[in-house]
Parts: C-alpha cells; structure tokens; sequence
C-alpha cells in the first residue's frame, strides 16, 4: 500500500485490473485504491508476472502492506514463498511434536508477511493446561495474536479430541479501528487528510513568508500572442508560465526543492512541481508533474490540463500525489490578491501566486502607468532555508516571468 | 436514593461528618468563603461556622502539617489541598510526619487524618494543576489511598477515610466533579481496600480508577461492538491494592490492560501489572498491556492535552491489541 501523502495511514483496495499469472510492465496500472484523497491507480514498480494477490478487493490496510507479489521475469518461485490464499494449509497432524512448527500460511493473519517459521509461542496459561491435561503443544494450532497458542487452543483440542479440527477464530476480522460514530464520507475523509497535514504543518514546520510584486506584462503580452495563433485546444493559460518559472528557477535553489528529514536538509534529485488543485465539490488535492524542470511551455501546460482533468475526474495514480518535490498553488482566479500558504511537509517550499490585475505602477523611467501586476509569495520551512534566500529564489522566478523567452 | 453530582455528594458526605462529630473540621486553601476551588465546600461555612470550615493562607506545608497536629492532638481534621501538583509542597509533613509517627511512637501516637485532594487533567489548566501523582502517595506505607469514581463511592470511601484511624488520601478527579449518579445519602462507609467489579466480562480484564472509569467502561461498550467481552474493575482503593479481586478477573480472562492517567514509568499501572504478573502468571494469555498519560507535562492547548492522555480510542485500541494482538 504506496502512501499517497505524509499523513496517509492506511487506504482501500477497491479493484484488481490484473490477476495471478497476468504480467505487467513497470508504470503499468495494476489496481485502484481509495485513499483519503479519493480513487487513484497503482502503477507496478517492476517488470513481471504477478503470482499473488495478497489483499482482497474492498479490504482496508495499513501504508505499507505488501498488496501482491509479483515475479521478476525468468525466476523460479522462491522456495519460501507461501501457498496463494485459497490453497489448503499444510496438514501439522503428523508434524513432529517439538519442531513440528505450524506453517505460518496457517496463522490466520489477513496480511502475512513473509517471514521465517518460528517456533509455536504458546501463552503461559497454555501452557500449564497443556501440562494438566497432557496436550502435546506442538500439535496445537494457535489463534492468538501472531499464532500464539492460548489457553482456549489448548482446551479445544482436548474437547474435540484431535489436533487439527480446532474450529476456526470466530470474529478475525481485520480491525480496521475506524473512528467512532458513522463512517466518514469520501469528503470528510479528504477533509481530515487535508486537517492532518495541515495540522502537522502548522505545528512542526516554523514557516517564514516572502512576497514579491511584480510587473507581469511580459508574461502575459508572450501568453496572449502565442494564443492568437493557436486553436482553442492548444491555447496556453498564464499558470502554466508561472509554474514553468517555479521550475526553472529551482534548479539554482536546491535547498528548496528538498524534504525536512531527520534534522537536515535532504535535496530532491528531481523537481516534481506539485500543483494545488481545487475540486469543484470541495476538498484539495496535490498531484505532481513529473521532471516539471525538463519540459517547456507547451509540454508544461499539456501536464498541467491532464492533472487538473484527472484530478477531478478521479483518474489520478498513486505516483502523481506522492512525488511533489515543492508545491505551486495559484488563486489568482479565484480574485485574490497574494497566497501566503503552507507548506505540505515534508515539503520545506511552497510558492503562492495571486491574480494579475491592471495597477497603478512606476516604470523605469519614473513615470506613472498602468501594468499588469502580479504579487509572488514563498511560504517556506525556516529550518530548511532563511528569508535571505527565500528573497533570492523569488527574484529568480520574477526574472523569468519578466523576460519569459528565457523559461520557455 | 437520590440524583446527585459527585461534587454534591462529597459535599453531603463533609456537612455529616462535620455536623456530626464535633472533632470534625475542615481547613485548606479558600474551602470557606470561596466554597473551595472546585465548589465542594460551598455553603459548609455559612452553614456550619468558622469553626468547622477554616480557610487556611496558601502554604501546603503549614495546613498540612497544622490537621497532622491537630490529629494528633485528638481532633479529626479532614484537609482540603488544591491539586496535587500544589500537595508536593507538603511532602515532607506527608511522608516524615503522617505516614510515619504511629511507627516512631511505638504506637502511642495516631494521626487520624483525611487529606482531600483534587487530581487529572482535561479541564485545560496546565502542567502545573493536571498531573496525577497518586502513585506517590500510594507507594508510601502508613497511609492509604482512595480514588473514588462514582457520586456514591465520593460520599461512601470518603466516610470510609473518615472513620479510619490512619491517615488516608482522597483524590477526587478533576473531570469526576459535574458526574451525575443517584445517591444513597443513608449510606455507611464503603469498605477500604475493596475493588469493584463495574462491568462483567471474560475476554479482557480492563482495570481503572477515578476519572479512568468512565473512558474504560465507554471502551468496553466499543470493544464489545467488536466482540471483544471486556471486564471492568474500578480500583477504588490505590493503596492497599486488591489483588484478590483483579486476580480473580485476570484468572477468568487471561488477559489485563490497566489505564492509569498518570506516566507510565513508575506508575501505579506498573504495579499492578507486576504484582499481576508475579502472582497469576500462569493464568495470562498475553502480555499485559497499559494506557498512560503520555510522559509530557500535560500541555495546556486542547487537543495537545487530549493527545497525552488515555482516551477511549486508546483504550479501545489497547484491549483489541491485548485481545487479538
């Protein structure tokens, strides 16, 4: 289960698109989840042939449970790999008394991991009526927590007579703890992921603010002409400059593209622009484009309208929501002025644009007139890097915008 | 019988006493004309005079030490401290003088005192007025420890620590006092050392005490819903523990969670899983677990505070884990 976000805890697996014996290439969509930020697609990580499913569809599970296994191309089983689910457990009837260890595939624990066989734990109330009454231990089935043998595995062998007709655990089930009361609405679940790392923002990252203000004609004068050319489908939008002048300057500003870890700064190796997309019944979600320093203008603004359809249209992968390197949001449509956000940890970035609108505005030679004007704010982790900076990486970005050929 | 607040009821209990034994008297800080920070002597001074209801300056050490003389002397004072953050001003009368001088007088000198005192957290008051330190009177011999849970045990275990000829401490849960019950004020005093079954069950021993009751027997109602039976025993009495009864539980269920809202290093729940541990422990079928406050000083803001201490879900959480590992 792939964490789709710092606060992710857990998430639903809601359909399988392959099946045991079915092979798969590396980015290919293997399953849906549903997460705290709604349905997203799990892409494979390796090349192969899937040889189990481990989660069953509609089953809840923790951030990193093993969902399947897959087999790497050519390679035999591995000798330790457990029998699919379905398959019968080894019979331990005839099993030596001491090492005769169940098979782990007997615990009946939902996500079993694979781990080596140890021996059968018994609890010391086992243990002693094992004693009164003569049990062997080793031919008793356990169904305590992690296959521990209890008491009541030990009675039911002596009331039933024989090892291995121990009914099963009634009430196993997986204890997905939900919350008390009803069970939240896919909203309110987005609503308490976003509350979660916005808490967790608020509380641990110390966040300074910078703004700019800036004459944005050049930026717009190279949207509006590119457009005139252009048919309605290819036109660009002034966003996808402005995340183009993120990108671009980040490369000089490491220190910004980075995580909080551990007490240090951790670079990323990429720059994945994560972009903050509202969606039209409420709620948040930020999906990343991919090596947003790599493509120009016209790939950015591409990326930029496939995130936002498949943001709201619930089509996005689990890598689109858990690679944002920093995070660009932009209100500048919804009539604001300036954004002065927070950062989504462990993100130390976040850069914030208000709307471009005609101000009153003193050109280079001192005169009065009038100018599309936009105002840039960084909110930023004072951990990861100082207003000094911070002042230095928005003054890049401004210089792109200011002279866009060079970012395009 | 009647509906009454906890408050209400350890406010019955104190005028009894006090308008029946005329070596009664109650003093501490503000109990009289303020009518006690939490509002449990109000209208005593009014009622019953000066005499009976003695507001004392704000120095634990004098006025604890001041009932321990006065015990002494023949009278049966019951003391009111604040908090028992604020109590740790009077170790020393406590511990050196209290607990110890039936000992050091060969038995000629008793101290039949009752110091009341207010405990726990989640009423936003701060490090300084939530902690819950009754594990540093219960781990002292010569005195006892109650920690009532109910309106009527507030009335009955405070009558018990009245009548007793030692010294006993009642903690009295900051979140205990607004609890509703109905009350039997024709009541005698409840028997010292005697857990209470609140809540049967044969899956999970849930043990808990004062303002923990509550939160342990709403976790048991969740863990039901589960199918997870658990029992609930309320303590009542800190010190001397019963063993016999949480025993008798561990016995049936095989298993034991003890919620105790102080730190768990050092802790009562500690105890009390050792003495667990060293007396049935070829009765468990796991590990015995604890929900303890955090081991913070127990923050100020809301949900920082919600977030040290034991809670319902944490409880919930525990026993499942206990249970099903």
């Amino acid at each position: 289960m792939p964490s789709l976000g710092a606060d992710m805890e857990a998430g639903t697996l809601v359909a399988w698109r392959k099946r045991p014996g079915e092979r798969v290439t590396r980015g290919e969509i293997v399953a849906e989840l549903d997460t705290d930020k709604g349905v997203i697609e799990v892409e494979s990580f390796h090349d192969g042939v899937i040889e189990t499913l481990l989660v069953a569809e509609g089953e809840r599970v923790p951030v990193g449970t093993p969902l399947a296994r897959i087999q790497a191309p050519g390679a035999p089983p591995p000798p330790g790999a457990p029998p699919p689910p379905g398959a019968a457990a080894p019979s331990v009837a005839g099993a030596p008394s001491v090492a005769g260890a169940p098979s782990p595939a007997a615990a009946p624990s939902a996500a079993a991991a694979p781990s080596a066989a140890a021996a059968p734990r018994s609890s010391p109330a086992a243990r002693r009526l094992a004693r009164e009454l003569g049990v062997d231990l080793g031919a008793v089935r356990g169904t305590g927590p992690g296959g521990v043998i209890t008491h009541d595995d030990v009675a039911a062998v002596r009331r039933d007579g024989a090892p291995g007709a121990t009914p099963p655990a009634p009430a196993r089930v997986p204890p997905a703890a939900p919350p008390p009361g009803a069970s939240p609405t896919p909203g309110e679940r987005m609503r308490r992921a976003i509350a979660a790392a916005m808490e967790r923002s608020s509380r641990e990252v110390p966040h300074y603010h910078v703004s700019l203000t800036i004459d944005a004609r050049a930026a717009t004068e190279l949207v509006a002409r590119e457009n005139e050319s252009r048919p309605i489908e290819r036109r660009l939008v002034v966003g996808a400059l402005l995340l183009r002048a993120v990108a671009a300057a980040l490369r000089r500003f490491p220190e910004m593209n980075a995580r909080w870890e551990d007490g240090r700064v951790v670079p990323a190796a990429e720059v994945h622009l994560g972009v903050a997309i509202a969606l039209r019944d409420g709620g948040l979600l930020v999906p990343a484009i991919e090596h947003a320093d790599r493509l120009g203008l016209d790939a950015t603004m591409e990326a930029l309208a496939d995130l936002t359809r498949r943001a709201r249209s619930g089509e996005l992968r689990s890598g689109d929501l858990s690679r944002g390197t920093l995070t660009v949001t932009s209100l500048g449509e919804r009539g604001v002025d300036a954004v002065a956000g927070l950062v989504y940890p462990p993100q130390v970035a976040l850069v914030g644009f208000g709307r471009v609108a005609p101000r009153p505005w003193v050109d280079e030679a001192g005169g009065l007139c009038v100018r599309p004007v936009l105002t840039i704010t960084l909110a930023a982790d004072h951990r990861a890097s100082d207003g000094h900076r911070g002042g230095l990486f928005l003054t890049e970005i401004a210089r792109g915008l200011k002279q866009p050929e060079t970012i395009r | 019988m009647t509906r009454l607040t906890y408050r209400e009821a350890v406010r019955g209990a104190l005028r009894q006493i006090l308008a029946s034994d005329p070596r009664a008297f109650l003093l501490g800080e503000d109990v009289g004309k303020y009518g006690g920070a939490y509002a449990v002597s109000k209208g005593l001074l009014a009622e019953l005079g000066p005499a009976k209801v003695r507001d004392t300056p704000l120095c634990e050490s004098t006025f604890v030490g001041a009932g321990i003389g006065a015990a002494i002397g023949g009278a049966r004072p019951i003391v009111e401290v604040m908090t028992v953050n604020f109590s740790l001003l009077a170790l020393d009368q406590i511990v050196n003088n209290a607990a110890t001088l039936r000992h050091m007088s060969g038995g000629q000198v008793a101290v039949p005192l009752v110091v009341r005192m207010a405990t726990g957290a989640g009423r936003q008051l701060a490090a300084q007025h939530s902690h819950s330190l009754e594990n540093w009177y219960a781990h002292v011999p010569g005195v006892k420890v109650v920690a009532p849970a109910t309106p009527q045990d507030a009335r009955d275990l405070l009558l018990a620590a009245y009548a007793d000829p030692n010294p006993v401490f009642v903690f009295e849960h900051v979140l205990s006092y607004p609890l509703e019950g109905e009350v039997d004020e024709t009541s005698g005093a409840a028997p010292l050392g005697r857990a209470i079954v609140r809540r049967a069950g044969t899956q999970l021993t849930i043990v808990a005490w004062g303002g923990s009751l509550p939160k342990a027997l709403a976790a048991a109602e969740a863990l039901a819903a589960e199918g997870v039976d658990a029992a609930v025993i309320d303590l009542r009495t800190l010190r001397p523990l019963d063993l016999e009864a949480i025993g008798a539980s561990v016995r049936a269920t095989r298993r034991l969670l003890v919620v105790d809202e102080g730190w768990k290093t050092g802790s009562l729940a500690g105890e009390i899983v050792a003495q667990v541990v060293e007396t049935v422990f070829f009765d468990l079928d796991a590990p015995p677990a604890r929900v303890c406050s955090r081991e913070v000083p127990i923050p100020y803001a809301a949900h920082l505070e919600a977030a040290a201490l034991p809670s319902v879900e944490r409880i919930v959480a525990a026993g499942r884990g206990v249970v099903r590992g």
